[in-house]
């Protein structure tokens, strides 16, 4: 789980709604696959993804294993003024990855 | 089955029967093409009606969109949505994926908030082979709905 990127417009006008795209890498195994030996590969995903603005919760996902590799995530946001999105991406387990990025909110 | 017959009556016993069985098994494969209306308890039929509980969904407003033919069953770009105010008393709290074919029937579940202005999300799936793709919006009132769609797809994507 590693190189999370997010992309956002340039500029945003209060009250408009922009799209909110992000992407990590991981290889989101199912844990249906098996390895050379027959042994079943143990199931590891990013199972959940959430964003929030100014600490306020904007969109989530719970994911399974039938979301592809590299997970790719969009959503809608109306923007309600200048602020901070924070991302956060968990995987089974319990790691986390946690992305910061400022909306460049223009009059 | 009687033992004093003679061979040749046993035998023809036997072909008999192995011919209705035969005929059986022929006829077998075509039922459940008929009793498509009424699946038998699948787990993504299990999944919806967890989903849904006593509700009854509609149709209409909530739209799947993605490609008719998915070369890669690996990487399958789809896009929900539901036509939504998404005001604070009228809103789309969660958009649930369901696959009909794959190992399990769990997708997604993109959870939304009025400050989402747009009841709308994007993401890639795997599909293991041609079936239909289920999405159930869970509405602020309660309300369901929900809409199917079908999709070919070429290579499978489960892995090995």
């Amino acid at each position: 789980m590693q190189n999370p990127r997010v992309k956002l417009p340039e500029k945003a006008k209060p009250g408009e709604v922009i799209q909110v795209k992000t992407l990590i890498s991981h290889v989101m195994e199912t844990g249906q696959r098996k390895d050379a030996d027959g042994k079943t590969i143990p199931r590891k995903i990013i199972n959940s993804f959430s964003a929030k603005f100014e600490g306020q919760d904007v969109f989530s996902a719970e994911m399974f294993p039938g979301i592809s590799a590299n997970p790719y995530l969009s959503f809608f946001f109306k923007v309600p003024g200048p602020g901070e999105f924070e991302f956060t991406w968990v995987e089974d387990g319990g790691a986390r990855v946690v992305q910061k990025e400022k909306l460049n909110v223009v009059a | 089955m009687t033992k004093i017959g003679s061979p040749a009556v046993c035998n023809r016993r036997r072909f008999v029967v192995a011919a209705a069985a035969a005929t059986a098994v022929a006829v077998l494969p075509s039922l459940p093409a008929l009793a498509q209306d009424q699946p038998e308890a699948k787990p993504w039929d299990a999944l919806v009606k967890k989903i849904l509980g006593d509700a009854k969904p509609v149709e209409g407003k909530l739209t799947i969109d993605m490609a008719e033919i998915a070369e890669n069953g690996n990487t399958v770009p789809f896009t929900v949505a539901v036509d939504s105010p998404m005001s604070d008393k009228d809103y789309v709290k969660a958009i649930h994926l369901i696959s009909t074919a794959n190992p399990r029937p769990e997708v997604v579940v993109f959870r939304f908030t009025p400050a989402a202005g747009v009841a709308k999300a994007e993401s890639r799936l795997r599909l293991v082979s041609t079936q239909d793709v289920i999405a159930i919006a869970e509405l602020s009132d309660g309300k369901f709905l929900m809409t199917r769609r079908p999709v070919k797809v070429t290579v499978g994507g489960c892995g090995g």
